[in-house]
């Protein structure tokens, strides 16, 4: 198991590098100017040359990334330029909200999803089934940004039930956990788990369809094992790969999303992103992106080391 | 009846729940407003987020040396006294200025201010060698004061500012140089004694001075939580007595999204929202929120190519344009959110001059200048625009571009749109026409503020300003605007300088480099208890006169 694990941790380090090189030059090979956020398009050139050298763009592309790396590798993932303050510092407040959203729309993603998924793998070809896939359709299907304009619509402009956007009525710094703040996470948190309970529900089904149509099944009938022993059995064999599922789609729910973020003024990272992108804030968008894809790669190591703990038939594959 | 005891018990909770932030908005006087912005813009003293940053973290926090007159929605804003109650250029030197302070303003942490702090503010962006030199702010600041070069401490109340040429334009450039509080600065610099590197530590005590902004303004910041939101209190200390605020608290809060914000209105979660959707227009008005809106000094055009081989170097052809749009159904697709212009400011600005072309629809004299330029139905003249698919200031682009694009179709144009990136179309409009990056098109899109001279005119029109050097992306090249611009440049009293001006402006509109489509008017919607609103003809709005009922 050690020995597994160690193997994998050691393939994580060049998919790491690979992430650097990649997050840097997606950045600087985007179209624009890196100063947009400081320097106004009326700026003359002189002032632009004179920036340009003061936060070091003008040097190579080569030796702006080995400094970068440099720093990176000590921690220090830079400044924003337009704020100057430490990335670290707004991307640790940002995924902080992030984690708390993202947490919430999985757990009742992958609730609903497992629920919907195992009625309808277990109920296959019937009305259940055929109920609990449309739901499981529409998940995946709608597009999340239009969702979340609806519910606000409805449940923030319409009924006046929820606030519409925030992080609290003083903002995420002010964050308790009582219904005056956890009214703000409603909506949003909501928006953002009918993808992955699609995801969920539709991979469940079609495993929970596959696991009872396998001989053991049958077996564990025949010897006389009462049903809901059997569905034990089904869940047991299902939650690997259900586990899985969850791990990714937590995953990506870290990352943010932008539009949902957006719609709802909730300050994670997608909003970070956003406006990292539209400012052009280099440092920040590097750092960010850096931040969230070394999420993703621990997430995964995490869920494969999990996975083997829970069937270890992969440990030796 | 055990039911109704429940659902009972349930409203009740939930009304104690939300009891406290209704009862600390009942008992102060508070404004909340939802910007545009995905952030709030700087606070340091020279905001970002283009001229929403002046607006909202600059104009409430900060005095400059002048300042613009928000007083009037009818008449045009003008320049008023600031922080200097008066100002003059050198008799023989020309590049020299003396601007006499005001006595007896004190920054929101206590200090005074005086000559000193006018010289710092300077130095922090023209300065390298200055302990507080701020690069940050370099940009924002240098660009919109070209030709400041230095202060100089004449005594406490006066100073004294050098050119690097006679700029008549200092004055109104000076309303973007925001006074932050020297000593307040210090303070966040002293206490940063663990940071060694001394350029780090002026950076360190930057973002602590944003956070914990003092200018000398009308309001005071009270709190400060990044990219959420940004809290002011009332500055009771403040000299204008005019401008004393009424109200206890102004609340910013940065929501990108317009439908968000429209919700957040309806909801009750602000009581005023910048640019609202335009299709939840009516919905608002319907539910008695109150919409202001009033012409900007803001031109949405197309900036035309003067380079070799360009269907716009022929002036019967840019005629031809600029009479080709019906403007007033444009105004209607827009629900009514636009001006229609008459060139780049309006008719009874003081830079108006009465220009000979008059910029109307008139269809039937567009379709014979295009005839007498040697185009027809059957001969086609292409064209090719480049434009964003968003962006600030660009109002509807895609849309409006299209309605555009159809309108010409009846005076023989066919245009061709390209959209690109928000950013690559910025960026672009100092590379130029010849750049490749303007892949071949012909005019581009960009919107732009005309406040000022310089951003209104001098940088399209002047042979000094072409790429790379500014924004005269069309390389238009005229010695009779050099000329005229030099003239308003070097003419020192205010009223002459604008007669220059109007010179100026005239003969633009007259030489058509732009085909002006619109003028935004800064479309706001607000809750009824928000009184006291002045929307005046500017891209900023008073806060300090409003109240809440």
């Amino acid at each position: 198991m050690i020995f597994y694990a160690s193997k994998r941790i050691l393939f994580t380090l060049p998919i790491m590098l690979g992430v650097t090189i990649v997050c840097f030059a997606l950045v600087h090979l985007a179209p624009g100017d890196p100063l947009v956020s400081v320097l106004p398009p009326d700026a003359s050139q002189v002032i632009k040359e004179q920036m340009m050298a003061l936060y070091g763009f003008d040097r190579p592309y080569h030796e702006q990334f080995l400094r970068w790396l440099w720093r990176a590798l000590q921690g220090d993932i830079g400044t924003s330029i337009r704020t100057g303050r430490p990335v670290s510092t707004e991307i640790s407040k940002a995924v902080g909200n992030t984690l708390m959203l993202a947490a919430l729309a999985t757990a009742i993603g992958f609730l609903l999803g497992t629920l919907f998924g195992f009625v309808a793998g277990y109920f296959r070809d019937t009305w259940v089934d055929k109920a609990a896939s449309a739901l499981s359709v529409f998940g995946v299907s709608v597009p999340h940004y239009w969702l979340g304009m609806v519910l606000v619509i409805i449940f923030a402009a319409t009924l006046g039930w929820l606030p519409p956007t925030g992080a609290g009525p003083g903002g995420s710094e002010d964050w308790k956990w009582n219904w005056v703040h956890v009214q703000y996470l409603i909506l949003p948190a909501v928006t953002m788990s009918v993808i992955p309970m699609g995801i969920i529900a539709r991979t469940v089904r079609a495993l929970v369809a596959e696991i009872l149509s396998q001989e053991f099944v049958v077996g564990l009938r025949a010897k006389g094992l009462s049903e809901l022993g059997v569905f034990g059995h089904v869940v047991k064999n299902a939650a690997p790969t259900a586990l899985a599922v969850m791990g990714i789609q937590l995953g990506y729910l870290l990352g943010g999303s932008i539009l949902i973020e957006t719609v709802f003024a909730w300050p994670g990272t997608g909003l970070l992103l956003n406006d990292a992108i539209f400012q052009r804030d280099l440092p920040l968008l590097q750092g960010t992106i850096l931040v969230l894809a070394m999420f993703f790669v621990v997430l995964n190591l995490v869920v494969d080391v999990m996975q083997t703990i829970l069937d270890p038939r992969i440990q030796r594959a | 009846m055990q039911g109704i005891s429940i659902a009972l018990a349930v409203a009740a909770l939930f009304a104690v729940a939300t009891l406290p932030a209704v009862k600390e908005a009942q008992a102060q006087s508070v404004l909340r407003i939802a910007m545009t912005a995905a952030d709030i813009p700087k606070t340091s003293g020279q905001p970002d987020q283009g001229f929403e940053g002046n607006r909202f973290t600059g104009i409430p926090l900060y005095d400059a040396l002048t300042h613009w007159d928000l007083s009037s929605a009818t008449k045009p804003s003008v320049l008023i006294p600031g922080l200097a109650t008066e100002w003059k250029v050198g008799d023989a030197d020309k590049t020299k200025w003396t601007f006499k302070l005001r006595k007896g303003v004190k920054f929101h942490d206590g200090s005074d201010l005086t000559a000193d702090a006018i010289v710092w503010n300077v130095e922090k962006v023209l300065n390298k060698d200055a302990r507080h030199f701020a690069p940050d702010q370099i940009g924002v600041t240098i660009s919109r004061m070209p030709n400041l070069v230095s202060a100089r401490k004449i005594d406490d109340f006066t100073v004294e500012l050098t050119t690097k040429e006679p700029d008549s334009f200092l004055p109104i450039n000076l309303t973007n140089l925001f006074i932050a509080s020297p000593a307040h600065w210090q303070k966040k610099y002293d206490a940063l004694g663990s940071v060694t590197d001394p350029a780090e530590r002026a950076k360190q005590a930057w973002a602590a001075f944003a956070a914990d902004a003092s200018g000398s303004g009308p309001f005071k910041m009270a709190r400060f939580s990044p990219r959420e939101r940004v809290e002011y209190a009332r500055n009771e200390a403040y000299w204008d007595p005019k401008r004393r605020a009424k109200l206890d608290r102004v609340v910013l809060l940065p929501m990108p999204e317009a439908s968000s914000r429209t919700a957040a209105l309806l909801s009750g979660q602000v009581d005023w929202i910048e640019s609202p959707a335009p299709d939840a227009v009516p919905q608002l008005k319907q539910k008695g929120f109150v919409l202001y809106t009033n012409a900007q000094p803001h031109v949405w055009p197309w900036q035309f190519s003067f380079v070799e081989g360009s269907p716009w170097l022929d002036r019967r052809v840019r005629h031809a344009a600029n009479l080709c749009v019906n403007r007033e159904e444009l105004r209607q697709v827009l629900g009514g959110l636009m001006e229609i212009p008459k060139g780049t400011v309006p008719p009874g600005h003081p830079w108006w001059g009465n220009p000979k072309f008059d910029i109307k629809y008139d269809l039937k004299a567009a379709q014979k200048l295009m005839s007498d330029a040697g185009f027809s139905a059957t001969k086609r003249l292409k064209v090719k625009t480049l434009t964003s698919a968003s962006g600030s200031g660009q109002m509807q682009p895609v849309p409006m571009n299209e309605f555009v694009q159809q309108a010409l179709r009846a005076c023989y144009f066919d245009v061709e749109l390209e959209v690109i990136e928000w950013n690559a179309l910025f960026t672009n409009w100092r590379e130029g026409a010849k750049d490749p990056k303007s892949r071949g098109a012909n005019a581009t899109n960009v919107t732009f503020a005309a406040m000022d001279p310089f951003f209104a005119m001098v940088r399209f029109t002047s042979s000094k300003t072409q790429p790379p050097v500014s924004n005269n992306w069309g390389h238009f090249v005229n010695p009779e605007f050099d000329e005229l611009i030099a003239k308003a440049r070097t003419t020192f009293d205010d009223k002459g300088r604008d007669a220059a001006l109007a010179r100026l402006h005239a003969r633009i509109v007259e030489e058509a480099p732009f085909l002006w489509v619109a003028h935004d008017v800064g479309p706001r919607a607000m809750s009824a208890k928000v009184k006291g609103v002045v929307q005046p003809k500017s891209w900023f709005i008073d806060l300090a006169t409003m109240s809440m009922q």
